[in-house]
């Protein structure tokens, strides 16, 4: 064996530029995928952290119904009293769930005595909303971020806030109509101002739960939406699949369904962007593939070619077949790993080089995400892995030529 | 004892519409330990011939024992086995193995064909090394030696194996006269020193004196069996 692998190095290094220059490509491949998916990775992972982080929760339970009108944010699909009692109860006795955020959601009039604007509001309990979404308290650009949000105060969205000309501490008005079609109005202390980010609620504006209440005239408890954030994102499909097993059975006097139990990527359009860079990393791995594939069967086809008369004679002097096979398999199993190697190399210092650097981007309103690549382990395994079995299988076809050579044929051939 | 026996031994090359008899129903037998060759103009049939006896190339018809095996009949894979196990070739360009050194030349058979245990496998190495005369070229590759020196590098690798039987079809067409009669002398030595038999074909009248039983071939028939000026060797 290890004979082998002395003979397949040696004629590899017998022609050296041409190994260099086959190992460069496969580097190339190698480095290219391994960037792409480590940058791509991060900023699918920023996103999607930023979204369910700051907003929709890993998971949502709504009223039957609910999405397919969220638009109107309609307050005669919230969920009552019992069914709030019973999502609690599924909701307290699932170890995944870390929190979870009972929000009012509604449509208002946003008034700052001269004029008037239309806003969407969450009504949240701060806690709550604090512990299901982490990264709310770091949006807020003005204002104090200590405990979120008091009773009698509104955290305005950015947009607004510029549009209507009001400050950290001014005073404004949401006049709502609820669900009986009753018309009220609540006067709010700005208490700080709400960054902007992608995503659906990305410029919504927060008020207190009990505010709400009040401006609604609820008197019985009453949500719109369950934000449940996990501990782990991995138990996303198991929870889910969970959830709907506990709350989908719950049918009404109608015999439908109650519930509605929806993950983030079904409610936000940047899983379709998620989906796009899967599938951008599914394409540039089948090209990788292709690279090495073609390349090593290319320089392998070569080495068969003008190694015809020494094939002749290790066969005439009684090489096995197999032996041969195998002499030019470790041929391309060695040029394999060699670019590999190398290209790993490369990719992983070229990672670090970009985190120390802190590069940073722009995306849609958003300014100065930091850019962190990470690669996994199991994808710089796989990466690796698929070059080195593609280079063994890029050399199959001339080694298999090789090992059946006839022998006199082939030490006749000039 | 004899070592290759062949009763109406025939190849045919069929190229197409054409056939070609290259060896027309020939008998002869060879004792182990002789030192023979075969002769004849060019096209006559040695390497046709050589090859048939070096399991190389089946016989198209007749029979053919080679170390007390017929292999008329030998399939492709037992073929090379049997090469491995008992005969040893020597090529006209000597046929080294570029990247590897002399000694690992030498080494090659006991490894990749054969497969014997490292310590007794440096041991027939340094022998044949200094067998042939080679001991202070070892390190060298074949691109650093002569040809007279490559071709003893072959002949050692022919022997490394304790082959029975070694076969060499020209041996000495790509070297001057001088180195040829070194190369064929020592070839004798090996086959005194190593009790192996040799064959090998030529068509230089001054290599063929050297040889003690002469065959000759014309159009794929044998001529005469003579003894060669090299004495008989009992
Ligand atoms: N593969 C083949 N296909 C067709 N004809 C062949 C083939 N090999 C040899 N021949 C023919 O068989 C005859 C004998 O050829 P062979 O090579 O055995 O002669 P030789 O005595 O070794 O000649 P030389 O001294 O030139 O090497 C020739 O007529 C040759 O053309
Ligand atoms: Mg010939």
């Amino acid at each position: 064996m290890y004979n082998i692998f002395k003979i397949a190095a040696r004629n590899l290094l017998r022609y050296k530029r041409r190994t260099l220059l086959t190992s460069i490509l496969i580097t190339l491949g190698v480095v290219a995928v391994l960037l792409f998916v480590s940058v791509s990775g991060s900023f699918k992972s920023l996103m999607v952290g930023q979204i369910t982080d700051s907003m929709l929760g890993h998971l949502q339970v709504h009223r039957k119904g609910y999405i397919a009108s969220i638009d109107s944010l309609p307050l005669n699909r919230n969920l009552q009293g019992k069914q709030v009692a019973k999502v609690k109860e599924v909701l307290d006795a699932s170890p995944e769930v870390e929190a979870y955020s009972m929000r009012i959601k509604l449509g208002a009039m946003f008034s700052n005595y001269n004029e008037t604007t239309n806003i969407r509001i969450n009504a949240v309990n701060p806690k709550q909303e604090q512990q299901a979404s982490p990264m709310l308290t770091g949006r807020i650009l003005q204002g104090e971020k200590e405990g979120l949000l008091d009773k009698g105060e509104i955290l305005v969205p950015e947009l607004i806030a510029k549009g209507m000309k009001v400050k950290v501490g001014d005073t404004i008005v949401l006049v709502a109509t609820n669900k009986d079609g009753l018309v009220n109005g609540q006067p709010f202390v700005v208490r700080g101002i709400l960054e902007s980010i992608s995503g659906p609620g990305g410029r919504d504006g927060y008020i207190h739960l009990s505010d709400a209440k009040t401006l609604l005239r609820i008197d019985k408890p009453e949500v719109s939406e369950i934000a449940i954030r996990l501990k782990e994102m991995d138990t996303l499909p198991d929870v889910l699949a969970n959830l709907k097993e506990a709350l989908g059975g719950i049918l009404n006097k109608q015999g439908k369904p109650v519930f509605e139990v929806h993950s983030w990527e079904k409610l936000s359009p940047f899983s379709k962007i998620a989906a796009m860079i899967d599938l951008m990393t599914l394409f540039i791995k089948i090209m990788l593939v292709a690279i090495v594939l073609v390349s090593i069967m290319n320089v392998m086809i070569m080495s068969v070619y003008e190694r015809i008369h020494e094939i002749g004679t290790i066969a005439a002097i009684g090489t096995s077949p197999s032996k041969i096979l195998a002499l030019f398999l470790t041929e391309g199993l060695l040029l394999g790993i060699l670019g590999t190697l190398i290209g790993l190399v490369i990719s992983l210092l070229a990672i670090a080089g970009m985190n120390v650097s802190s590069i940073s981007f722009d995306f849609g309103r958003q300014k100065d995400l930091l850019l962190a690549p990470v690669i996994s382990t199991t994808d710089v395994l796989l990466v690796v892995g698929i070059v080195i079995a593609v280079a063994v299988i890029g050399s199959l076809q001339p080694a298999w030529k090789a090992s059946r050579m006839n022998p006199i044929t082939a030490l006749r051939h000039v | 004892m004899t070592i290759v026996a062949a009763r109406q031994l025939t190849k045919e090359y069929v190229a197409g519409d054409i056939t070609v008899p290259a060896i027309r129903g020939v008998d002869f037998s060879i004792e182990a330990g002789s030192f023979v060759s075969f002769v004849g103009p060019s096209g006559s049939g040695k390497s046709t011939l050589l090859n048939m006896i070096g399991c190389l190339d089946p016989p198209t018809s007749g029979s053919l024992e080679v170390v007390g095996k017929d292999v008329a009949g030998l399939r492709s894979s037992e073929s090379a086995r049997f090469r491995g196990e008992h005969i040893g070739f020597i090529f006209q360009d000597f046929n080294l193995i570029p990247v590897l050194t002399v000694f690992e030349n030498i080494e090659y058979p006991l490894i990749m064909v054969q497969n014997w245990p490292v310590r007794k496998r440096r041991q027939q190495v340094e022998r044949l090394l200094e067998a042939v005369g080679m001991q202070d070229q070892a390190n060298k590759y074949p691109g650093q030696i002569s040809g007279g020196q490559k071709q003893r590098v072959a002949v050692a690798r022919a022997l490394v194996t304790n082959a029975k039987l070694v076969l060499a079809d020209e041996p000495t067409a790509n070297l001057d006269r001088d180195t040829a009669n070194r190369i064929i002398s020592l070839m004798k030595t090996m086959r005194d020193e190593f009790d192996t038999t040799f064959i090998f074909s030529t068509h230089d009248p001054k290599v063929v004196k050297n040889a003690e039983i002469v065959f000759a071939l014309e159009d794929g028939l044998l001529q005469t069996e003579s003894n060669g000026q090299g004495g008989s060797h009992v």
